[in-house]
């Protein structure tokens, strides 16, 4: 009503109102500030640190650095597992124009194989943005330059260089080094997910894997910046991975060389130990296999056909066969009999090629069917006469032999530091009832005592046994590793020999008589070991055995020779020399070898030689 | 005392039709423009020199405006209006399609926004249909002016550019409460809002707009699709704190966390790199701008200026406001550039022309009497 009066222009009047409104657009304009300033105050000081962080978590990422597997080394400094470069086809995805048109492009160039797509397929699906998904591994430097040169056409393709590990000694070393091979999924959940964030591969067997602890090192990391792609622009900081630990074995690499070829085409198991330390200077398993197969994942192929060999080149003879030891038993049951007073080297008994206990007509033979006629402990053993062991097992009684012969490590593991041994079996009375729930029969002690029966054996308990009886009954734990090498400190940390045990000693002079026996094996013209006797400039004592095969696979394709072959006698010998000082102690089989001292002598006699003598017949010897 | 600016010192100024104090104002946000531009656009000098270009044809422009008299503005106006009437029009029914709205025009070898002519044309009607009514207005006369600014708004809004209809049709509401809108008719008005919006959210929005609104509102719903920008944007401020993390330094932006960097999102760039401190100067700057436009307005001679003075100055705080708000979260995003800093042509060349007439105004008083 106010303004419906004034129907004429009043100026000074709208000036005022103009005034006044203009004033209150001021006060509004005011406000307007003020609120964008109290928002920017809200956002800029009091959410600072929140807003902060969240930019920073933006931009910044965390990626473990993988260390650098620790080198393996022999005694001689040969490297026996090392880490080399190999080249990868990889492709990211983001940067191919048309990924079917690409791999059928690489296909063209190089070989791919359907496993190797399908694996590529599922990858491809689980990478993160801007990630190189690899196609192939191990390319050849034929691939790698075809894959260069048509670079301009594939667009997103590249050629990665990994650090792959590489066992340059093959075969010769898989059964003491094992081999890593790709982290599978049961070993993610039991490896420490932080410091195996980059590593690829892990120890599957062997050294590599009883100590992937100090080869693996210690994972490093590297923050990095990346843009809202995902892309990695600059590394921000870093902290280097600590490289695993180099460690030096005690392998001879040439003894190893040596002996495997002793084997010839034979297949069998020796273990060589030095005895003071209890170094492990060789262990041989043949036949054997190449490693390098596990690394980057065997061919299935591949696979099925080691697992399938009749020879079971994979199957460590060495740690787990398990063998009757036979009558390289023979030493450690008469030195029992003296120790424990049961029996003297001047007693004697008449082997007419047969035993029988008493109320029993069963007949326990001997492999001399006409009988070593009147017979001693030293003969005994050098002529390996089974009733002079009948007769002393019947003496000692199953409960003594088995109490005695244990701190030899029969029926123990070793403890050898590569893990996987077998535990071998020492028979006794409780052992009887408490797993076959059955009670100890006589006879049964009769063949214990010629380490028949019940008794099992690994070549390695075998050559550790030998050792500590070298030793005059000290028991050296197996070691394989000799140094730990931090990288780079140019220090090696000795593993230091331990002592595991200690056979209780009577009268050093029955040690002595048996070693003067088992000297006798291979000097005494009697001796089962006789042949190896010729020009030896150094004394060995050694025992021959035989080991009776009481089982086969029936196989029909079989032809007669095979078989009869397959049904011969395990060959055994265990050795130590020189006798005065022993350097070496020797246990090996050869299965169905048939004859100890003809087959499996031979061999130790090369091993000796090549470790007491050196290298006569070839140069290079370190 | 207030003319004392006319003194010999701003003689060629005056001879110019250039209000020194605002052309300072405005160089001074130019050049800020330029700085946080090169960083935003990642040291393109390319980019740098197709803004400065820009500018200067903007600076071109509002030199022009200012040497026509506001007499002349006044006789052009529903001729001016009537024209962009008819091309926002034309517009709707042939225009070019660019990111999924139908906004520009050809003309000969241009391409043209008709909505921006709308921006001088609307406050322009608006003021010349009530500079001769008497004032405060009589509601029959609130009506047709409301009706003025709300055809090419609804015409705008219809392409659809909310953020540009928005800004229209504030700049005819700026007329009218500049006019002396009598309160109670605001006070119905903000009630009647309610409904209103809800009318114009069920049957006046796009689906992508209503996503907009409802992404305002919640942003962590949707932390991937469209709460993206608005998250990244806030945390690309609040991360540069007090001092900001340096010129060239901001990270969030650098490492293309920020959508719309060197456009719509500019401000959070410069938040980031010159902090608070830094907004604080820009802000004080803007409101520099403001003053001098309310200054101008309330020195103006007729109701034809004056009105037009202060709608303009209004539209340019709006302007301002609606991009921090909705680049700090406080508003939804609605696409509105931050005057003479985002880079991009055509709303810049229109913002410098409304400058040219807020000079025209201040320069072309007679000055008869004190």
């Amino acid at each position: 009503m106010l303004y419906r009066s004034t129907q004429l222009k009043n100026p000074t009047r709208e000036r005022h109102l103009f005034q006044t409104r203009s004033i209150i657009a001021l006060l509004f304009s005011l406000l307007l500030m003020a609120i964008l300033i109290s928002r920017m105050f809200y956002l800029q000081r009091m959410q600072h640190e929140h807003y902060s962080t969240l930019s920073t978590n933006n931009r910044v990422s965390v990626q473990p650095i993988g260390p650098t597997r620790g080198l393996i080394y022999d005694r001689n400094g040969l490297v026996l597992a090392q880490n080399l470069p190999t080249y990868s086809l990889e492709l990211v995805q983001e940067r191919v124009e048309d990924m079917d048109q690409t791999l059928e492009e690489i296909g063209k160039l190089i070989q791919v194989s359907e496993d190797d797509l399908t694996r590529f397929r599922r990858e491809l699906k689980r990478r993160r943005r801007f990630e190189a998904v690899p196609l192939r591994f191990r390319l050849d430097d034929r691939e790698v330059a075809l894959i260069a040169v048509n670079s301009h056409r594939l667009p997103g393709v590249d050629i990665n260089s990994h650090l792959t590990r590489h066992y340059p000694m093959g075969d010769l070393t898989v059964h003491t080094l094992g081999y890593v091979g790709r982290i599978n999924e049961k070993e993610l959940k039991s490896l420490d997910p932080s410091n195996y964030a980059a590593t690829t591969y892990v120890g599957k067997l062997g050294i590599e894997r009883n100590y992937e602890a100090l080869l693996h090192g210690e994972v490093g990391y590297q923050q990095v910046e990346t843009n809202a792609r995902g892309r990695v622009l600059r590394v921000l900081e870093r902290t280097p991975p600590t490289p695993g630990q180099n460690l030096y074995l005690n392998i001879d690499t040439n003894l190893q060389r040596v002996a495997q070829q002793a084997f010839g085409k034979e297949r069998g198991a020796m273990v060589a130990i030095e005895p003071q330390t209890g170094a492990v200077l060789s262990l041989v398993s043949v036949p054997s296999y190449d490693p390098n197969l596990f690394v980057n994942g065997i061919p299935l192929k591949t696979y099925q056909a080691l697992r399938d060999n009749r020879d079971q080149p994979l199957f460590n003879r060495a740690l787990r066969g398990q063998y009757p030891p036979g009558s390289t038993t023979k030493p450690f049951v008469g030195l029992a009999g003296l120790e424990l007073n049961q029996i003297s080297t001047l007693d004697s008994i008449a082997c007419k090629g047969w035993y029988s206990l008493k109320n029993d007509d069963h007949r326990y033979r001997d492999w001399k069917k006409t009988g070593h006629g009147t017979i001693g402990l030293t003969r005994a053993i050098v002529e390996s006469c089974d009733v002079f062991f009948y007769d002393l097992s019947l003496k000692l009684g199953i409960d003594r032999i088995s109490s005695y012969m244990a701190p030899f490590g029969f029926g123990q593991k070793t403890g050898i530091d590569t893990g996987g041994e077998a535990t071998g079996l020492l028979p006794s009375r409780e052992w009887k009832r408490r797993v076959r729930k059955e009670p100890w029969f006589p006879g049964e002690t009769l063949i214990t005592g010629i380490g028949q029966g019940f008794n099992l054996a690994t070549p390695l308990q075998l050559s550790s046994a030998t050792a500590t009886l070298a030793l005059r009954g000290k028991h050296m734990r197996p070691l394989v590793v000799r140094d730990i090498e931090t990288p780079g400190s140019q220090q090696r940390l000795p593993v230091p020999p331990t002592l595991i045990g200690q056979v209780p000693i009577v009268d050093e002079g029955n040690w002595w008589r048996i070693e003067r026996a088992m000297t006798k094996v291979v000097h005494d013209e009697h001796g089962t070991a006789r042949r190896i006797s010729h020009n030896l400039p150094y004394k060995i004592a050694g025992k021959t055995g035989t080991s009776q095969v009481f089982s086969i696979a029936q196989d029909a394709e079989y032809d007669a020779e095979e078989i009869t072959k397959r049904l011969r006698d395990h060959a055994l010998f265990i050795a130590f020399a020189p006798v005065k000082e022993p350097r070496i102690a020797i246990a090996l089989i050869v299965e169905n070898g048939g004859s100890g001292g003809a087959v499996a002598a031979p061999i130790a006699r090369k091993v000796m030689d090549r470790h007491l003598l050196g290298d006569n017949t070839t140069t290079g010897n370190q | 005392m207030l003319l004392s600016d006319a003194s010999s010192s701003h003689g060629l100024f005056r001879r110019l039709h250039l209000d020194p104090p605002l052309l300072a104002g405005l160089l001074l946000l130019a050049g800020v423009g330029l700085v946080i531009l090169f960083s935003a656009a990642n040291q393109d000098e390319a980019q740098l020199w197709r803004q400065a270009t820009r500018l200067g044809v903007s600076f071109g422009v509002m030199l022009l405006f200012a040497q026509i008299a506001p007499d002349t503005l006044m006789r052009w106006a529903h001729w001016v209006f009537a024209a962009g009437l008819l091309m926002l029009i034309a517009v709707l029914v042939f225009g070019d399609t660019g990111k999924g709205a139908q906004r520009w025009l050809r003309l000969g070898g241009f391409r043209f926004q008709p909505s921006e002519l709308m921006k001088l044309a609307v406050p322009m009607m608006v003021a010349w249909y009530l500079a001769e009514k008497p004032l405060p207005p009589r509601l029959s006369h609130l009506f047709i002016a409301a009706l003025i600014a709300l055809v090419p708004t609804l015409l705008i809004a219809k392409q659809p550019d909310l953020g540009t209809s928005l800004l229209i049709a504030s700049s005819g509401i700026f007329v009218l409460l500049f006019a002396g809108l009598q309160w109670r008719i605001i006070g119905i008005a903000s009630v009647l809002a309610v409904p209103a919006a809800w009318l114009l959210w069920t049957f006046g929005m796009h689906d992508y707009q209503r996503r907009r609104v409802l992404t305002f509102l919640n942003p962590e719903n949707d932390p991937l699709g469209s709460g993206y920008h608005i998250i990244q944007s806030k945390i690309t401020i609040g991360s540069g704190g007090t001092y900001g993390k340096g010129w060239l330094n901001g990270t969030q932006s650098h490492l293309e966390f920020l959508p719309e960097r060197h456009t719509d999102f500019i401000f959070a760039v410069f938040s980031e790199e010159f902090g608070f401190v830094g907004i604080l100067l820009l802000l004080s700057l803007y409101l520099f701008i403001v003053l001098r436009g309310l200054y101008i307005a309330a020195q103006a001679q007729d109701s034809f200026s004056r009105l037009l003075a202060g709608a303009l100055t209004m539209t340019f705080l709006i302007y301002v406001f609606v991009n921090i708000g909705m680049v700090s979260g406080l508003l939804p995003v609605v696409g509105v550039p931050l005057p003479l800093i985002s880079f991009g042509g055509s709303s810049m060349v229109t913002l410098m022309a409304a400058f040219g007439i807020l000079m025209s105004i201040h320069t072309h008083r007679k000055l008869l009497k004190d």
